[in-house]
């Protein structure tokens, strides 16, 4: 019950957070690299089931608990942190680095919570802090974006904690386990999981606020938010179809609108939805291997969308650009970043040796073995529009395609450490995965590389690699909505395709408008009569004051009449 | 024989050292007397407390006549949990007054503002230790009375004006009761409470109790400022001297609620007030106007104290939410929401006292950039706002619990949300005051602003400190609130 598996692993890192802002340089270098360590260290001390309860109102709680999905989530969370702090190290505001390893704190402490009313603290803290990372980035995009960020979060932390609260009056359980779709309270409390995991009807947070982040402070989001919704929605709904839909319409949300995309790292934060779509896929089948393959695919993201981000990173921190349409040629002067770029978007498609195939092929090997034919289809269908999106374009465009005219070095030591230990986890789980499956929630024997499935995913990969570059003057006109219309109209291909971007981009545009509009105009109602001059705020004279007294009595009179 | 006296003396220390006050003529001497005295009426508010706790409900017979004709003194679960509110916000913002009043009050009228205060003090414990309804009117008037003249020292002349208003309703509220209270006499002869309770149920179905229960609701709604009959409170508030504000947000309005709880579960009884009248919808139905009109109203407003004031009608609304729930643990959660708000607003006003002693103003545009100076005070307006929003280690976030626990177990699944959300309007403006203290750039003027003294700090950062503890311990003021509870209900019951 006592000692050092008692201590809260997040707390740490929330507590040592918040001393950053008085120290100086050098022992703030050394806590940022520090605490996670100290973090990962605390988190293979904790044995299996509750190591510290307290009472709290009539419950038990239940903060440190611990099993091997806690672990895995744990682990790859501090690991993040580190590589996160490294990189992120010298060039962040202080506000920026307290407020990533807050949010890194409150992560781990959602995977270690075994009771719902830590839950929830920790998922609000989480909420609160990654707001905070946006706004550290100090721009007027970033405020506005973390303003949304904030409201839609809090919105969903509302709904959770409804769902909760009910979840809580009707067991008289606060234990967080795994719970059917069968009470009004476990829809609210899927809901406002789904909310943080980037699911419809409102992923576009995820692409809305990530990219106004500064350079370094996105590397820190993609992280947690939407790994701590799967690790949750992994302990509480394991199995539940809804999320096989969701999952699957996730994967191309996310490839549809990252293929339209011409800002960098708003490719990157669609291909997050994807990529998370995976894991809820996985989820929603909902058998050992697919639950495995959703635990480890989440565990090479993180790592592999974090190595994606850092090269988009260093490639905005150097050149302060962040579209499609001005970068380009980028590799001669900076063959690292490049490097790394290209490990990052390999994995991310899956290809033999790197990460991504090791943890992605467990989940369409799930459907297959579910005979879910549509699932798996789709699932692999998704695959090659990820190597699409992320694999080829995002490299291509950035770093080949036509010369820029940029020269940019490679980033400061730092960041291009953090890179290269990224890259190196990347390949090293591709090519020995045993060590990344013993720590698995489920035992596991699958065997990843068969000749069959090597063959598949080569010819898979191979094809829309083919597919992409027969396109590629369809795939740069969809970048050119807002540049250089005229210039690719010489180029003009197929109407239909430049018919329908139009369309859909200019629906797209017609959508949020009106929304903006109806916005404004509930805005100004609202201002018209709760404003400091409106009827509802001003100070009223004594006479209407005493009218409204005469109406109210008559009102009750009329009521207890009757 | 001391002891067993407590609960007169909790009402005749005040009531005797307020004349008392109003002969020192020295500033200084006043605030020490009445320190000293508010020190006492807190430490026999402990004692009475503790002996509600361990014994049950105090009865006791003002100069020894037996109950039904002499006044009855009678304490219970929920009367020790309000004189322990009020007597313990009393003592910690007097030692703050001292330098508040100096710097918000002329010298002459200092004294003044002591004796008032000394006799608001006793009207609100009076009106919860009473188990008499003519003394209760009276205890009320006296509070009312003393907080016209508090609220009227404040520094600009527009106070008067608030004042005046306030009286206005306050008077129509009190003599509302007073007529309530009468029709009651009429139909039974008697005025104690208990005795009253007996002897209601044999004539609840005539007119006269119906007639009587309608004056008696209103006029405890202008008391506890229910929307839409909160229209005295904002001005009152805003421009009330700081100390004066977070006092009455503390107390004046909680006695209220204290009134309604007492009349309509002691003396009605649940089974008449919420089964046969249903108030319980109409009072659901105006806190709910309430939460979401004022919140709203708050969002907008710049001027920091008034967006406090139309908070606080936001707060009274939750609060009643809880209680319109008639059910035991919608009347504990309304308990608890009570005295957390009472924390957190007293908190509030407290630290928004120290901005405008150094700033002299409290509107958004001249609190820019104000946390570099003043970064205890702003941090405590923070924490204090933190709990008002209902983040979780914050007394806000229990009361929100129990609130929302009670509602749901209710079955009104939409509303426990809409309440949640609602508690997102406060983030945002409480967010607004954040945001032009910490992001802001600030103005010329500001450079000259210090840190306010210890002395206020201190006082507002014991009651941030009681918020953070009530967030992590709320295992004592659960089990009153809910013994309180029980106790209102099982009376009704008997």
């Amino acid at each position: 019950m006592t000692g050092i598996s008692a201590i809260p692993p997040g707390l740490p890192l929330i507590l040592g957070a918040l001393l950053l802002p008085l120290l100086g340089l050098r022992i703030r270098a050394a806590l940022v690299l520090g605490l996670p360590l100290l973090t990962l260290a605390l988190i293979w001390q904790i044995p299996d089931g509750v190591s510290l309860r307290f009472t709290f109102l009539e419950y038990q709680l239940e903060p440190v608990s611990g099993d091997r999905l806690s672990r895995l989530f744990g682990t790859v969370f501090a690991i993040m942190a580190f590589a996160g702090g490294l990189f992120a190290l010298n060039r962040a505001r202080t506000l920026e680095l307290v407020a990533a390893l807050v949010s890194a704190g409150s992560a781990v402490g959602v995977t270690f919570a075994g009771d719902l009313i830590t839950l929830v603290a920790f998922w609000e803290l989480l909420a609160l802090s990654s707001a905070l990372l946006l706004w550290s980035a100090m721009t007027d995009q970033s405020y506005h974006a973390g303003m949304r960020y904030l409201v839609i979060h809090l919105l969903g932390g509302v709904i959770l904690m409804v769902g909760v609260i009910g979840h809580i009056a009707d067991t008289g359980s606060v234990t967080f386990t795994s719970m059917a779709l069968d009470s009004p309270s476990h829809w609210l409390m899927l809901a406002g999981f789904l909310l943080n995991a980037g699911a419809p009807p409102l992923s576009a947070w995820l692409p809305d606020a990530y990219p106004e982040a500064s350079p370094t402070g996105m590397v820190f989001l993609s992280a947690f938010t939407t790994k701590t919704a799967v690790y949750v929605l992994l302990r509480g709904f394991p199995g539940a179809d809804i999320l096989i839909f969701v999952g699957l319409y996730m994967i191309f949300y996310g490839i549809v609108y990252a293929l339209l995309e011409n800002d960098m790292r708003r490719i990157l934060a669609y291909s997050i939805v994807n990529q998370v779509g995976f894991m809820i896929c996985g989820i929603g089948i909902g058998t050992e291997l697919s639950m495995n393959g959703a635990a480890a695919h989440a565990f090479a993201h993180i790592i592999y969308k974090a190595l994606l981000l850092m090269s988009a990173g260093s490639v905005l921190y150097m050149t302060g650009k962040r579209k499609c349409t001005e970068l380009g040629g980028l590799f001669r002067s900076m063959p690292l970043t490049t490097a790394c770029g290209i490990i990052g978007a390999l994995s991310i498609s899956a290809f033999p040796l790197t990460s991504g195939f090791i943890s992605k092929s467990m989940i369409s090997q799930a459907a297959a073995d579910e005979t879910m034919a549509m699932a798996w289809f789709l699932l692999t269908a998704g695959s090659a529009g990820v190597f699409l999106h992320a694999g080829i374009k995002f490299p291509w465009f950035i770093f080949f395609q036509k010369d820029s005219g940029l020269r940019p070095p490679d980033p400061p030591l730092n960041m291009r450490l953090a890179m290269i230990l990224c890259a190196f986890i990347c390949i090293a789980i591709g090519i020995w995965p045993a060590p990344l499956y013993a720590i698995l929630p489920f035992p596991v024997d699958y065997v990843p590389y068969t000749r069959a499935h090597v063959i598949e995913i080569l010819q898979l990969l191979l094809f829309s690699g083919l597919a992409f570059f027969i396109m590629l003057p369809y795939m740069k006109r969809t970048l050119t909505i807002t540049l250089d219309w005229d210039w690719f109209y010489r180029w003009l291909g197929p109407r239909a395709i430049n018919g329908l971007t139009q369309v859909l981009s200019r629906w797209h545009t017609h959508r949020r408008t009106d929304f903006l509009r109806h916005l404004g105009h509930l805005f100004g109602t609202l201002f018209l009569y709760h404003g400091p001059r409106g009827i509802l705020a001003r100070t009223w004279a004594t006479g209407s004051m005493v009218l409204w007294v005469v109406i109210l009595l008559g009102v009750y009179l009329v009521a207890y009449y009757f | 024989m001391l002891l067993a006296n407590l609960p007169a003396l909790q009402v005749v220390i005040p009531l005797v050292s307020a004349p008392l006050c109003l002969l020192l003529r020295n500033p200084r001497h006043a605030w020490a007397w009445a320190t000293l005295v508010s020190t006492m009426v807190l430490a026999v508010a402990v004692m009475l407390a503790q002996r509600v706790y361990a014994e049950g409900t105090i009865s006791y017979a003002i100069g020894a006549w037996a109950t039904p004709w002499g006044i009855e003194y009678r304490i219970d679960m929920a009367g020790a949990l309000m004189i322990l509110l009020i007597a313990a916000i009393g003592a910690v913002i007097m030692p703050y007054a001292r330098r508040s009043i100096r710097h918000e009050i002329a010298r002459k009228h200092i004294t003044l503002f002591y004796t008032s205060y000394l006799l608001c003090l006793t009207g609100l414990l009076g009106i919860v230790v009473t188990g008499d309804a003519f003394n209760l009117f009276v205890f009320l008037e006296i509070s009312s009375l003393s907080s016209y003249v508090l609220i009227s020292l404040g520094s600009t002349r527009r106070a008067l004006t608030a004042a005046f208003q306030y009286l206005v309703m306050g008077t129509i509220g009190a003599t509302f009761i007073l007529i309530g209270v009468g029709l009651l006499y009429m139909m039974t002869g008697t005025l104690n409470m208990t005795d009253l309770a007996q002897r209601l149920p044999e004539v609840t179905d005539t007119r006269t109790i119906r007639v009587a229960f309608a004056f008696v609701t209103v006029g405890v709604s202008i008391k506890l400022a229910l929307f839409p009959l909160h229209i005295w409170l904002p001005n009152a508030y805003t421009f009330a001297p700081s100390v004066v504000s977070a006092f009455m947000a503390a107390t004046a309005t909680k006695a209220g609620v204290y009134v309604l709880l007492r009349l309509f579960f002691t003396v009605f009884g649940s089974e008449f007030s919420f089964t046969a009248m249903h108030v319980g919808e109409i009072l659901m139905l105006l806190a709910f106007a309430a939460i979401l009109v004022a919140s709203l109203v708050a969002v907008f407003e710049n001027n920091v104290k008034r967006m406090l004031a139309y908070s606080s009608v936001a707060q009274i609304g939750y609060t009643i939410l809880g209680i319109s729930l008639a059910s035991t643990a919608g009347v504990t959660a309304g308990i608890i929401y009570l005295v957390n708000h009472a924390l957190i607003k007293g908190a509030l006003f407290l630290a928004l006292g120290c901005v405008f002693l150094r700033l002299g103003s409290v509107t958004l545009k001249d609190m820019h950039g104000l946390a570099r100076h003043m970064p205890w005070t702003m941090a405590a307006f923070v924490a204090g706002g933190l709990s008002l929003i209902g983040m979780p280690l914050t007394a806000g976030f229990i009361s929100k619990w129990y609130l929302v626990s009670a509602v749901l177990a209710a079955g009104y699944w939409p509303l426990a949300v809409l309440v949640l959300v609602s508690s997102l309007l406060a983030l945002i403006y409480i967010w607004r005051v954040v945001e032009a203290a910490y992001f802001n750039v600030p103005g010329a003027a500001m450079h000259k602003v210090k840190e306010a003294p210890a002395s206020m700090l201190i006082p507002v950062w014991l009651l941030i400190g009681v918020n953070l503890y009530v967030g992590i311990d709320a295992s004592l003021i659960f089990s009153m609130a809910q013994q309180a509870a029980d106790t209102l209900i099982g009376q009704a019951l008997q």
